[in-house]
């Protein structure tokens, strides 16, 4: 019951904004959504004392037929992102606070709905009623960068809606056949069918249905060569939204992968891994290499995005425990400092009306704590030990090396690239001469941004230093994942295979 | 069977809404011609009381299913479908008529008459049993829907509209004709059953050309009258030109009754030989998927967009034509209610907004439109977003069910292709959200005019309704499933 609250009231917020005036809209936004985080954190240790399994289940008829069912449920994979999706919302919307002056109420309402929308991605376990929630997430987003955002914020708008739509309908198409093939689109349903052989479903099936998740879940994550909707997209948008998509919304893809993709179609995920890793790596290379010669500071932070997000989808299809856990802590780290990069890059194009780095140098002087701060989040970014980001980069580098040696030397040379164009940046931006504009215009960092960014920084610290608060329910849940892959494919080892050992 | 001419009362009822509305059509003709021109703002209401009153018998006579004049009719759950579902455009269409030819000085009298009359075709056509019956009521409904297209008969577009709607569509109905002559040469019947029951049990393989070339003859007629490919070209030019109102209307009352009576004549009399029309069925459902989303990629006026639009749709149900299953025809009936309703209620905020003598029709004329009118840029914003196919919207579940349907029927490959056609459609439509939400209003909208009443209603009523099939599609589905049930 505390589940289906908090999935249904920000779609209630949504709703009362839409009839709201506009003075009390974003006061009203802010506490009601305040109010979703901290009734949210009563979810957290139910799911702690028992992470493998879901909490939090409700299970009813949808739509009688064909049957759709609205079930929801909480374990350790989940969990951390629903908290951290109810985490920013307040934050995203404090962060808009000044800099939103048009329609103030269709602005946080949209807000609210992507927040619905987000929750309801990662609680769904029925496969349509995921569907659904992955679209809902669609509009939202597509108003926010639309509206609100910056000079060619049309095009991106588009762009992403249409990558998002073209990717997802493949997806609708799969779990279709799925549900033909079972009978149902419950997830539980369809997995135990498949695991136990009930269902039979050939090889060549399993790999296009394989595909088609993949492919959808590929589009948002983005990975490399799919990810060019991404960097329109974060540099057009309002801070918010940028911080949303790639806090959050990049985590749909990378959730999907683990949540459906690895247990649905084990042998095809496996057959497959090669070259997605392979993908991965080029990511993170690409990624960083683009990164370091842009000009642009929301589209560098973008394109690390990029890398960042290579390492997450090489842990997964690492297929071992220690990618696994890595790779879902990165989701959750790359949400922290990614979302706070979005934020500081934010705060200052707010004073100085440019995203340009040629048009910044030596703002240390004018705003020494947003510097600080800055310098912390782009040390966590980089993967300095003791901050989060360590932590993931690890876990996946061990997974990816004990998958595959050759993988982890690749992905290592991300890691010493991101270290160059983050670092670079900031020399350029902060350090040396300051020119006269950023003297005038840049001020420090004011209560309200600070209060906006103070919970990450907390966060990134308690993730870096004490990973057990996290970690254990993660890797609980990534325990049962893998070893539902595990089981089918020892399986269906073809005979002649098992004959000739 | 010894033919008895008179019909018995038991008959009468199940013919009563047609009777009602005929009727109901020639009173008003003799009404607008005798009364006071102050007084003639009734004779709109006592067109929505006789629709209102054709609704309820719709609804009464499917108590006592079954055929009525000698099988020339059959009243079954299908044909009550779409009997309540071309009623209710109708009283929907006249809603939002109103204001248009208020504003237009247009006088309405036989208007409301030239509606009631097309119902009363579109009627006949889901009810008919019979392919000389399916003509008649073909013709009576085309006949009143070129008259009202050309309905403001001063502007030079509708009349352009009219002129190729009628030229075309007459063509179109002598294929059919056509078709239907040599199936009756070829089985001796014009009975949907009979043929069904002839070619079923007759070796058709010697006369496989000749009903071939049957089944194609009344495909070109049906195609025309769905609008698709390669059949289509007439739509985008007649929705343009007609009146706004008059394009809702015939783009969701005559386009459900049209594919009413292809689903009864495919299904029912040529079900013996659907493996031969199933690819032709196929492959013009792909066609029109095509032409339409990527002609209408490249409009600039609304009304046009609207059109292609409208050819895309017809492909989405051409699919589920194609499945020929119980499945499909559900689906397709869910499908095509949820369009009428999500069209209908696009047209009603383009019915406004085009202004006096219909000058802003163009994309951009939509610029600004969510800081001008919020309400319609927040309807207009659900009927696109369910033309898309964005879930908890009518659309969405319509669009579902058919593809859901077509891979039950193992057609793998159109269904495929269907989807990413409608993601291909998302573009044109973001387009106009786009201009509404996302653009500066121009210099030419300063004066559109503030929504009636009537208007209003349709509005918000069809986007409630979009809003509540789209989440609890169940309250539609089960009325379709229980209703496709096609007495043979």
């Amino acid at each position: 019951m505390i589940l289906n609250t908090i999935l249904f009231l920000p779609l209630l917020g949504f709703l009362m904004l839409l009839f709201m005036h506009q003075r009390i809209a974003r006061q009203f936004a802010l506490w009601f959504s305040l109010g979703i985080f901290v009734s949210s954190l009563s979810l957290i240790w139910p799911v702690l004392a028992n992470p493998g399994d879901m909490s939090f289940v409700t299970n009813t008829i949808w739509v009688a037929y064909p049957e759709i069912r609205f079930h929801i449920g909480l374990d350790g994979l989940s969990l951390w992102l629903v908290i951290l999706t109810t985490l920013l919302t307040p934050l995203a919307i404090l962060v808009s606070w000044k800099y939103i002056r048009d329609r103030v109420t269709l602005y946080y309402g949209y807000l609210l709905l992507l927040e619905f929308g987000l929750i309801g991605v990662f609680v769904s376990l029925d496969m349509f009623l995921f569907y659904v929630f992955w679209e809902v997430c669609l509009v939202p987003m597509y108003f926010l960068i639309g509206i609100w955002g910056h000079d060619r914020r049309i095009y991106a708008a588009v762009k992403f809606f249409l990558y998002t739509m073209a990717g997802s309908v493949l997806m609708l198409a799969a779990i279709i056949w799925l549900y033909l093939k079972t009978g149902t689109f419950d997830y539980f349903a369809i997995l135990n069918q498949i695991r136990s052989g009930q269902v039979a479903i050939s090889p060549l099936e399993q790999t296009l249905m394989f595909l088609a998740f993949f492919f959808s879940f590929a589009i948002k994550v983005p990975l490399f060569p799919l990810h060019t909707w991404l960097p329109d997209a974060h540099v057009e948008a309002p801070t918010a939204g940028s911080v949303m998509l790639a806090s959050v919304m990049l985590k749909m893809g990378t959730y999907g992968l683990v949540r459906f993709c690895l247990p649905l179609f084990p042998e095809a995920a496996r057959a497959n891994a090669n070259w997605i890793a392979g993908l991965a790596i080029v990511g993170i290379i690409y990624g960083a290499l683009v990164a370091m010669v842009q000009p642009n500071m929301k589209k560098l932070v973008a394109y690390s995005s990029v890398s960042h997000l290579g390492f997450v989808v090489l842990g997964i299809f690492s297929f071992n425990q220690q990618g696994l856990d890595g790779a879902v802590y990165q989701m959750l780290n790359h949400g922290i400092s990614t979302g706070a990069l979005f934020m500081l890059v934010g705060y200052l194009y707010e004073r100085q009306h440019s995203l340009e780095i040629k048009d910044y140098g030596g703002v240390a002087t004018p705003a020494p704590i947003l510097t600080t701060i800055f310098v912390i989040t782009t040390l966590a970014s980089i993967g300095l030990p003791t901050l989060n980001n360590f932590i993931g980069e690890y876990l996946v580098l061990q997974g990816a090396a004990q998958a595959n040696f050759g993988w982890a030397v690749g992905a290592a040379v991300g890691v010493i690239l991101s270290a160059c164009y983050m670092l670079w940046m900031v020399q350029r931006t902060f350090y040396g001469e300051t020119p006269d504009s950023v003297a005038h215009h840049v001020t420090d960092i004011g209560k309200r941004e600070f209060i906006a960014i103070a919970p990450l920084l907390v966060l990134m610290v308690w993730m870096g230093m004490y990973s057990q608060s996290f970690l254990p329910a993660v890797s609980a849940s990534n325990a049962k994942i893998l070893e539902q892959t595990k089981v089918q494919a020892t399986r269906s080892v073809p005979a002649e295979v098992a004959n000739a050992r | 069977m010894p033919a008895s001419f008179m019909p018995s009362a038991q008959e009468m009822m199940r013919f009563l809404p047609e009777t009602l509305l005929t009727l109901a059509g020639v009173f008003l003709m003799v009404l607008e011609a005798i009364m006071a021109p102050e007084n003639k703002g009734r004779l709109k209401a006592f067109a929505l009381f006789a629709l209102a009153a054709a609704l309820a018998a719709a609804v009464i006579a499917y108590n006592d299913p079954g055929p009525a004049f000698n099988r020339l009719l059959i009243i079954d759950g299908f044909a009550t479908f779409f009997r309540v579902l071309v009623i209710g455009v109708a009283i929907l269409a006249v809603l939002g008529s109103s204001q248009y030819l208020a504003r237009e000085g247009a006088n309405p009298g036989e208007y409301w008459a030239l509606v009631l009359f097309s119902v009363v075709g579109q009627s006949l056509m889901v009810t008919s049993n019979e392919l000389i019956m399916i003509f008649i009521g073909l013709e009576i409904s085309s006949i009143a829907s070129y008259v009202l297209a050309g309905y403001l008969r001063d502007d030079a577009r509708n009349s352009e509209s009219a002129l190729k709607y009628f030229l075309l569509g007459s063509f179109a109905t002598g294929f059919l004709l056509y078709g239907v002559a040599w199936i009756y040469g070829l089985t001796g019947t014009t009975d949907l059953s009979q043929i069904r029951a002839d070619l079923a049990n007759r070796d058709i393989s010697n006369s496989m050309m000749m009903i071939g070339a049957a089944c194609a003859l009344m495909f070109v007629g049906f195609a025309f009258k769905v609008s698709a490919a390669p059949f289509q070209v007439w739509a985008p030019d007649v929705y343009q030109g007609a009146p706004s109102p008059v394009a809702a209307f015939l783009s969701s009352g005559p386009k459900a009754a049209a594919f009413a009576m292809f689903l009864r004549v495919f299904v029912t009399a040529f079900e013996p030989v659907a493996d031969r029309w199933e690819p032709i069925v196929w492959a013009s459902a792909l066609v029109t998927m095509i032409v339409g989303n990527f002609a209408a990629l490249r409009q600039t006026n609304v009304k046009r967009l609207m059109a292609y639009s409208s050819i895309a749709h017809a492909g989405y149900v051409m699919v589920a034509v194609a499945t020929h299953s119980k499945l499909g025809i559900e689906a397709a009936m869910f499908y095509l209610a949820a369009y009428a309703l999500t069209n209908l209620g696009a047209f009603a905020v383009i019915t406004c907004l085009v202004g006096k003598g219909e000058r802003f029709v163009e994309i951009k004329d939509l610029a600004g439109l969510g800081a001008r009118q919020p309400l319609s840029a927040a309807m207009l914003t659900i009927f696109l977003l369910s033309l898309i196919g964005v879930p908890l919207t009518g659309g969405f579940f319509g669009k579902f069910y058919i593809f859901k349907a077509a891979l039950d029927a193992r057609l793998i490959w159109l269904t495929v292709l269907g989807l990413l056609n409608s993601a291909v459609a998302a573009y044109y439509y973001l387009r106009i959200l786009v201009v509404m939400y996302m653009e500066e209003p121009g210099d030419t909208v300063e004066n559109t005019q503030e929504m009636g009443g009537a208007l209003k209603f349709v509005l918000v009523g069809s986007a409630v309704a979009t809003l509540v099939i789209g989440t609890f599609p169940s309250l539609l589905l089960d009325v379709a499933s229980r209703y496709a049930v096609l007495g043979r």
